[in-house]
């Protein structure tokens, strides 16, 4: 796989609710943040995020959208991300980032909720395949009042 | 035909309420003219604006305004409308005006308070009426606002109880969140986390106080907590979000037994015994800030104080541990804006900050996955309340009919009647000026 055919794959599994097998794209210090000033916030700036989760937390996620008592998954949401081209920012044999604008949907029962943002994902390489050390998500709206966003922009 | 003094206060039975409340746009907009007029209204924290000429733009019971840090060092709360046609004088979230205000439209300038400046081709107005209109008069302060440690609320209605006597012995939660802090000072930093929930602000409020719901809402948070956990030695030192997460999961028992407190007017404090934030680690380096600061016995006292929740009625709960605020922002019968705030305590270590940025990440983010489960019942429920088979809310755990002389008073901390006195408030300061 090309570092952009993961990016496609990655959405992919997420809009099909794979979600254990996208647990396994993340390295073991994955980290998966949607930061609360999008685009604008620096890295390593002390300022708050919609979500921070590395791999416990993640698995956390995922097990609770599994767990029957998971109360406002009746009924489920489903997700749909629609990506533009991923341009490569930089990279090599070992490690690689990319950046991927898009427009995301999710939906639960009759209600729609869309968001626009692009994100940046930190790739290495483990053995033959494509790991995320960083998945950044920056939404365009981060900062602005929002209704619940259960699955993975 | 419109509802009357009576018609309202039918709605709140001494161990119920009806429906209505949390349903119906009309009682909504008589909300907006008449109950939040006549209570204190959270506005925002003086550290927003440090400097003379920040603004801070917040909107109140509909109405748009502006906390404004002035050139004397005092805080005042401006109605965000320009004196001649309406355009506000920001429409960003914060910033800086400079020595004074100046409308985009036609010019017009005022000064920090409100007070009319000047205004372009001044000739054209003499002779008017303009100068006597409301016109002339600028754009107006809000009259009751008091700074308590830096928080600084409002009142609309001109009559009405004083901040004191209407938030009373709550204060001590404000108290206690600040005496964390060495020196004395707070500082709202890491951005505000802003939610759209579908539901009454009732609803929300009420959850505030309500300790039965976190062992069957946030069944699959903490059940899929404790899977990732399980197995771990006792003394492992437990992640953060682990820490925060793990004590939802906490028995009936547990709840009941942390106690709650009401005070007159609705507010109430949760967890006087102690709380799901009772457990976190503690940090010496920061205990010996204190005790330099505050003397070793009163470090002991502020610090064993952790209460889950303490509402200030109608629009403010406060977390003392872990620094963490919520605001209660009512846009529609069945439209809420929640913010949770984080705070930096000032002469204290980053990890305090590093936890309440996490907790409201964790617990009231949006994305939250405790509060996922939380928020879908709250708009579940107000679909659920246009069934017709009944029309009536219960809140008649541990009622007893001694609480209703009133006052302050101790009780279990599963027992609604703090959820009872937040609703005998409301019908209280909803019919106070009515006929
Ligand atoms: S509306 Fe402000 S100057 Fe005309
Ligand atoms: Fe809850």
């Amino acid at each position: 796989m090309t570092p952009q055919e993961f990016i496609a794959y990655e959405a992919r599994l997420l809009d099909e609710a794979r979600y254990d097998d996208w647990l396994t794209l993340f390295a073991a210090d994955g980290r998966y943040w949607v930061p609360l000033k999008g685009a604008a916030q620096a890295e390593g700036e002390p300022h708050n995020a919609l979500a921070d989760e590395d791999h416990l937390l993640l698995s956390l996620r995922v097990q609770r959208l599994k767990n029957p008592k998971a109360h406002s998954q009746h009924p489920r949401s489903r997700s749909q991300h629609v990506l533009q081209v991923s341009q490569q920012l930089k990279g090599d044999a070992y490690s690689c980032e990319l950046h991927t604008p898009f427009l995301y949907i999710e939906s639960r029962g009759s209600r729609q909720l869309l968001l626009a943002g692009s994100a940046t994902h930190r790739l290495v390489r483990a053995g033959d395949a494509w790991r995320i050390r960083l998945k950044r998500v920056d939404l365009l709206d981060a900062g602005e009042p929002l209704p619940a966003i259960q699955l993975f922009p | 035909m419109a509802l009357t003094r009576k018609d309202i206060q039918a709605l709140v039975q001494d161990d119920r309420v009806h429906r209505d409340l949390y349903v119906s746009q009309e009682l909504f907009a008589l909300e907006q003219r008449h109950f939040f007029a006549n209570t204190w209204q959270f506005v925002g924290h003086a550290s927003q604006v440090p400097a003379a000429g920040d603004y801070f733009s917040v909107e109140i019971a509909s109405q748009p305004l502006l906390m404004v840090r002035q050139a004397d060092g005092g805080i005042r709360v401006l109605h965000n409308r320009c004196a001649h046609k309406g355009m506000p004088l920001s429409t960003d979230a914060c910033g800086n005006t400079g020595k004074f205000w100046r409308c985009p439209y036609h010019a017009w300038t005022y000064k920090l308070d409100g007070t009319p400046l000047a205004f372009p081709m001044k000739k054209g107005y003499e002779g008017t009426r303009m100068p006597e209109s409301e016109a002339g008069q600028g754009m107006g302060a809000v009259k009751d606002v008091e700074v308590y440690r830096d928080f600084v609320f409002c009142k609309f209605s001109e009559g009405g109880p004083d901040f004191r006597s209407f938030f009373g012995g709550v204060l001590a939660a404000i108290d206690n969140l600040v005496d964390r802090s060495p020196t004395g000072k707070l500082r709202v930093e890491g951005g505000i986390l802003r939610n759209v929930i579908h539901c009454n602000w009732k609803m929300y409020l009420e959850n505030i106080n309500d300790t039965v719901h976190p062992q069957s809402a946030h069944e699959s948070a903490t059940q899929a907590a404790n899977l990732l956990w399980q197995g771990k030695p006792a003394d492992e030192p437990k992640p953060m979000a682990m820490e925060q997460i793990l004590p939802f999961g906490a028995g009936y028992d547990f709840f009941d037994r942390m106690g709650g407190r009401v005070y007159p007017n609705g507010h109430s404090m949760l967890g006087v015994n102690f709380s799901i934030h009772s457990g976190y680690a503690q940090v010496p380096e920061y205990e010996a800030a204190l005790q330099a600061a505050h003397g070793a016995e009163r470090t002991a006292e502020i610090l064993q104080r952790s209460p889950q929740n303490s509402v200030f009625f109608p629009s403010l709960a406060v977390k003392s541990s872990p620094q963490a605020i919520r605001v209660i922002r009512p846009l529609a019968a069945d439209r809420t804006l929640v913010e949770a705030w984080s705070f930096r305590v000032d002469g204290a270590p980053d990890l305090l900050f590093e936890r309440s940025m996490t907790y409201n990440r964790l617990v009231f983010s949006p994305m939250s996955v405790v509060a996922h489960d939380d928020v879908h019942l709250f708009e579940s429920i107000q679909q659920g309340l246009q069934s017709d088979h009944n029309e009536w809310v219960s809140l008649h755990r541990d009622f007893d009919a001694s609480e209703l002389e009133g006052g302050t008073r101790e009780v279990n901390g599963t027992n609604e009647l703090l959820m009872r006195n937040q609703f005998r408030a409301w019908a209280r300061y909803m019919t106070v000026d009515m006929e």
